[in-house]
This record gives structure tokens, C-alpha cells and sequence, in this order.
């Protein structure tokens, strides 16, 4: 199994040199003539207004908390998909079901951010 | 080969450490976030190395992918996050630190002292279809009881941001 | 090659060199084919609008990718005073791995790949949800409103597009029984293309995949008129070069994804998987399948407006999961019948599992859309009601 995963190390390795690599070779090649104006935030002229930091919508969050949700169901639904045709083949309709519930729990949860309108974007 | 892992095993653990001691150290909480994702990602790795992929990558998408995005968001909602780190977010509580090191210390010599036996077996060829079954079969319950634990975070999160 | 290489070195060397060496092609790959498509998107596009697109380096413009190349590696790099350096510097350089490690399983051949890893399909979705970080990372250390605006539009896109793009996948999970890519392909050939046994999950899936890259009509992160340039506003030379570069492998790799899981991957059409002219054409049927779906995101960038964001994300929660969710529990009732079936009447799964699974696409398909239609007539005629006539 293990054999199958060093590729991957291997590769994760030469994937995050490969940014620093290239910007190394631009750094080697480009011009260097920064200046005050240059480097100002928003270059264009005019002097930005104001902090960056906006108040952001409680929304964003709650889209974040809904997905983090729905991404361990996902992370849950996969086995059962991957032993889907064995399991009814052996036990019949009584997986699915058992499936069916744990999904329809969730749904009750989306159902629910849907009509206290969580799901809206404001 | 065994020299190999065990070199990789020390780099995984330390870059996992290293993001852990980060956390604590960054100035900002937005760099604190990302030093801990660091460390999820090391976590990650360990699975790796257990021989445990459904486990790593699970990891990866639900911790460094989901809960990461959660934290940041999060940091993003809270007052003033740019510039200055404005007060300090070590209180230097240091008699709780210090009695909690001492427990943490003996917990962990205490477990490393310990004659574990280690299983000998290999793990199963077809991982995530064992898994899949487990969750059916044997672990039912507490499969249809993390719906109702997600159930209630989502319920619970609505709540507290409408208030 | 580590077999040959072992008699020189020590075994884990030559496992190491061989690694290195199938990854930089791979590298390569991925590299050669953006430039490709950097290409043939300003063809594409330029015909679209009755033009004739980048026409003056090389015969056809062919050397207008290697002229961009050379040009923004020689532009000069402004990091803004404002910005918080290591962050600002982090965001480029997390942007590419994770579009560079997802080729890592992607089968070119029957046992053509990097490496067949048994949670393939899992590892990509891993894998391709770390992108979001180098966003948001970008965004905050830029230390500018539009750059910050985009980066939190851009990850709740990404985000929210996830889950369908994930849940779409589920009945092919389900059909091949594995989430090795190479297990998925070889079943294609036995029970016949999953676009064939799961439409509705096919169209979802291109739809989440083109939000997930920030393809037109999802390019909300980047819209020019109401955020600049989103999170790579601040970014100048190869920097910006870093974001556009991961964003046309993702383009590249998520065709590439879809032709692997719907259109049989490496597969020539009516000819058995294990024939061994896949091991020489498969990479090349690949990539022609890859580039058929490349075409169609130009297509739709030359062709469809921008949606707004309050649609864009209600559309993710609303209509697609509920939709997929619906799509996974009719293929988990119907296969196993199917498998019944085919057994009780000894003819081959595809011939019934075919018609059965597109009538079965079909039905749903349309009760949805009627349903949809009718709730939006019922909320117009509301709000309707709700409007006070002009006196």
C-alpha cells in the first residue's frame, strides 16, 4: 500500500517546489525598480480610503458551517456507496434504508437553514 | 525501507508539532489559523504512514478543506483582523500552564512506558468497502447518531447566528 | 524503469528516481496542455466574436503562449507596502500543488497511471479542496478590499459547489463498486459510459466543476465591474502568472476528470479494455476527450452572461444536492434490480441497464423541472399580489 502512496510524497514534494522554482527564474530575469507610488495599495493614482477589513456577512459563515456538515456526509456516504451493490445483494433493501435515514436527518437540517432562510444571500 | 519510513515519520511529526507550536505563537489569529492547518496536514501524513489512506484523506477534506475555510471565515467575522494585533492573545496564565504541562507529561510517560503490543496484522486490501460495511453492519448506531450530531451543530449554528 | 536502474543503486533510490522522474512528466503534462488551451481559448473565443484571435507569433498564432510566458516571467513583481509580506508571498505559492497533485491518479492507460491509489477518487476531492486556501490566503495578505471581497466570494463559491460536485460522483462510486479511477474505467467498459447510466448526475457535475474553477458563467470571484480582479488584484509578473497558471489546470484537469468518469477515459469505443492499443492510443483518446470538454467551457464563457451571487449559491443548496441526493437513491434502488434482473433473464447488465437507468434519468428529470416551474410561477403570482398597482 505504501509503495502506492511514495509516488504521491514524491510528488507532493515536487509540486510545492515547483512555485518557488519558477518564481526564483522571474526573479533572476525581471526588472527591480519599485517606488512608493509603485507599491501603494491599489495602485492608481489616488490614495485608497478606509480599511481594508470590511463587516462581513454572518452568511459566509453560515455557508461554511453548512458545507464543513454536508463534506463529512459526504466523507460518510462514500464507504456505503463503495459497498452499496455487495451489501443489497446480501441483505437486500435494509442498507439502503438504514442509508435513507441517516441522509433524511441531514435533509431535515437543510430543510430546516432553507425556511428560517439561512440558505438566503442577503 | 524501514530507516526510510522512520525518517519520514520524524519530518511528518515535526512539520505536525511545528504547525501546533505556530498556533500558539502567531501574532495574528489569521496566521494562527494557517499554522494549524499546517498541522492538520501533518495529521494527515501520520495517516499516511498508519496505512490508513480513507482516513487521510478524510482528514485532508474535512480538516484542512472544510473546518480550515470554518476557522478562517470565522477570523474574518471577528473585530479588527488587519494590521495591528491589537491585544495580546496570550494571557501568560503561567501557574495553569505549568500544572497542565505536568499532567499532560504524565499522561503521556505514562502511556509511552506501556508495553503495547503492536497488531501484526495487515490491514485489509479492500479498506473502504470494509468500512462501508462496518458502518451497516456492526457501527450502525453510532453512524445514524452522527447525523443527529450534525443535525444538531447545523441547528445550533442557525440559532446563534440569528441572534 | 526502477527494475532496470536497481542494478546500479539501491532499490529505494531507483523507486525514488523513478518517481521523480514519471512526476516531472506529469509536470510537464499538465504544463504543455495549459498552454494549450491558453491558446486555443483565444481562438475559440476570437471566432465566437467574429474575429480571428492571436494570429501574429508563429504559423496560427501557435507561439502566442510561449510569447505570454516569456513576458510575464520578465514583468517586474510589486509586492503593495500594505500588504503583510509572508502571507501576501504564501498565497501564489499554495495556488498551484493542489492543481499539479490531482494528476497524480488520473489513468492514461489500462495501469497507465501515476499512481493507482485505491481512494482515487476521494484524493482528488481532497486534494482539490485545499485550493480554496491559497485564495483565501492571497486575499487576506494583499491587504486590499477588492482582493479580500473576491477571496470570500470565490471560497463560499468554491465551497458551496463542492458538495453537488461531490454528491454527483456518489452513483459511480456506487456502479464501479470502488473510488479507484482505473477500477472506474474498466467497469465503464463492461456496463457502458456512466453518461449513458447516470445523465443527470453528468450535467450536474459539469456545472459544479465550471463554479469550482471560476468559469464563466460562475466567474463571480473575478467579476471586473464590481471586484477589479478579485483575489489577484495586488499580484503582478509571475505571481498573477502563479493564480492564472493553477486556474487553466484546473480547467484542464476537471475536463480531463469528467471524460475519465462519464465518457470511459482512455477508452476507444466499442473496443474491450484490455486491448492493448489503449496502452499506445489511450493517451491520446484522453486527451481528445479532454479537449471536447475544454471546447465546451470556452463555449459557454463566449456564450452565457455572468449569473448573480445571491442565485449562484442559492442554485448550489436549492437545486443541485437536493437533486443529487434524489439522483444517488434511485441509482441505489435501481441497480441492484437491474443486477437482478440481468441475472433471472441471462442477458448482459449494460443492455438493461442502460434503457432502465436513462428512462429512469428521464422521469426524474422531468418531474423536477415541472416542479420547479410551478414554484416559481407560485412565487411570481405572489409577489405579484404583493405589489401595490400604480394609482
Amino acid at each position: 500500500m505504501l509503495a502506492e502512496w511514495s509516488f504521491v510524497g514524491v510528488f507532493l514534494v515536487i509540486a510545492l517546489a515547483f512555485p518557488p522554482l519558477g518564481l526564483v527564474t522571474a526573479w533572476l530575469l525581471r526588472p527591480k525598480r519599485p517606488g512608493p507610488i509603485k507599491k501603494s495599495t491599489y495602485e492608481c493614482g489616488l490614495e485608497t480610503v478606509g480599511d481594508t477589513w470590511v463587516q462581513f456577512k454572518v452568511q459566509y459563515y453560515i455557508y461554511a458551517l453548512i458545507f464543513v456538515i454536508f463534506d463529512i456526509e459526504i466523507a460518510f456516504l462514500l464507504p456505503w456507496a463503495v459497498a452499496h451493490m455487495g451489501l443489497s445483494a446480501a441483505q437486500g433493501i435494509l442498507p439502503l434504508i438504514e442509508v435513507v435515514i441517516f441522509v433524511g436527518i441531514l435533509v431535515a437540517g437543510l430543510m430546516y437553514a432553507w425556511r428560517k432562510g439561512a440558505l438566503e444571500w442577503i | 525501507m524501514n530507516v526510510f519510513l522512520t525518517s519520514i515519520f520524524v519530518i511528518v511529526s515535526v512539520i505536525t508539532l511545528v504547525g501546533a507550536l505556530g498556533v500558539v505563537m502567531a501574532r495574528t489569529v489569521f496566521a494562527s489559523g494557517l499554522w494549524l492547518i499546517l498541522s492538520f496536514a501533518g495529521v494527515a501524513g501520520l495517516y499516511v504512514l498508519l496505512e490508513a489512506p480513507f482516513l487521510a484523506a478524510a482528514q485532508i477534506l474535512i480538516y484542512v478543506g472544510a473546518v480550515a475555510v470554518l476557522i478562517l471565515f470565522a477570523v474574518m467575522l471577528t473585530r479588527r483582523v488587519m494590521g495591528d494585533p491589537g491585544v495580546s492573545q496570550n494571557n501568560s496564565q503561567w501557574g495553569a500552564a505549568a500544572v497542565v504541562a505536568a499532567l499532560m507529561f504524565i499522561v503521556l510517560s505514562l502511556t509511552s512506558v506501556q508495553n503495547w503490543r503492536p497488531s501484526t496484522e495487515s490491514p485489509p486490501l479492500l479498506a473502504v468497502n470494509a468500512l462501508g460495511e462496518a458502518f451497516l453492519g456492526p457501527y450502525l448506531l453510532p453512524f445514524e447518531i452522527v447525523s443527529v450530531v450534525l443535525l444538531v451543530a447545523l441547528v445550533g449554528a442557525i440559532i446563534l447566528a440569528r441572534e | 524503469m526502477a527494475d532496470f536502474l536497481s542494478q546500479f543503486m539501491p532499490a529505494w533510490l531507483a523507486l525514488i528516481i523513478q518517481h521523480v522522474v514519471v512526476g516531472a512528466v506529469l509536470v510537464v503534462f499538465a504544463l504543455t496542455n495549459m498552454l494549450g488551451i491558453t491558446w486555443i481559448e483565444r481562438k475559440v473565443i476570437g471566432r465566437l466574436q467574429d474575429r480571428i484571435g492571436a494570429n501574429r507569433a508563429g504559423p496560427f498564432g501557435l507561439l502566442q503562449p510561449l510569447a505570454d510566458m516569456v513576458k510575464i516571467l520578465t514583468k517586474e513583481d510589486i509586492t503593495p507596502t500594505a500588504a503583510s509580506r509572508v502571507i501576501y508571498n504564501l498565497g501564489p505559492l499554495l495556488v498551484v500543488p493542489p492543481a499539479l497533485l490531482v494528476f497524480a491518479v488520473l489513468p492514461f492507460g489500462a495501469g497507465v497511471s501515476g499512481s493507482d491509489l485505491n481512494i482515487g477518487l476521494l484524493y482528488i476531492f481532497a486534494v482539490a479542496s485545499t485550493s480554496t486556501l491559497g485564495i483565501l490566503i492571497a486575499g487576506w495578505g494583499s491587504n486590499n478590499k477588492y482582493s479580500l471581497l473576491g477571496a470570500m466570494r470565490a471560497v463560499a463559491q468554491m465551497v458551496s459547489y463542492e458538495v453537488p460536485q461531490a454528491l454527483s460522483i456518489i452513483g459511480i462510486v456506487m456502479l464501479s463498486g470502488s473510488l479507484s479511477l482505473q477500477q472506474i474505467v474498466q467497469r465503464q467498459s463492461e456496463i457502458g459510459w456512466f453518461v449513458l447510466l447516470q445523465p443527470l448526475a453528468f450535467v450536474i457535475f459539469l456545472i459544479a466543476a465550471m463554479a469550482e474553477v471560476n468559469r464563466t458563467p460562475f466567474d463571480l470571484p473575478e467579476a471586473e465591474s464590481e471586484i477589479i480582479a478579485g483575489h489577484h488584484t495586488e499580484y503582478s509578473g509571475l505571481k498573477f502568472g502563479m493564480f492564472y497558471l493553477a486556474e487553466y489546470i484546473n480547467v484542464f484537469f476537471i475536463s480531463a476528470l469528467a471524460a475519465t468518469l462519464f465518457l470511459g477515459g482512455y477508452q476507444i469505443p466499442f473496443v474491450p479494455a484490455n486491448n492493448p492499443v489503449h496502452t499506445i492510443l489511450g493517451p491520446f483518446v484522453l486527451i481528445g476527450k479532454t479537449f471536447a470538454f475544454v471546447f465546451l467551457t470556452i463555449w459557454l464563457r463566449g456564450t452565457l452572461p455572468r449569473v448573480r451571487v445571491d442565485h449562484l449559491m442559492g442554485f448550489a443548496w436549492k437545486a443541485l444536492v437536493p437533486l443529487c441526493l434524489l439522483n444517488i437513491f434511485m441509482t441505489a434502488v435501481l441497480m441492484p434490480l437491474v443486477g437482478l434482473w440481468s441475472a433471472n433473464l441471462g442477458i448482459s447488465e449494460a443492455y438493461i441497464a442502460i434503457p432502465v437507468m436513462l428512462l429512469a434519468n428521464a422521469v426524474l428529470a422531468g418531474l423536477v423541472l415541472w416542479w420547479a416551474g410551478r414554484s416559481t410561477r407560485r412565487r411570481e403570482t405572489r409577489l405579484a399580489e404583493q405589489v401595490v398597482p400604480a394609482q
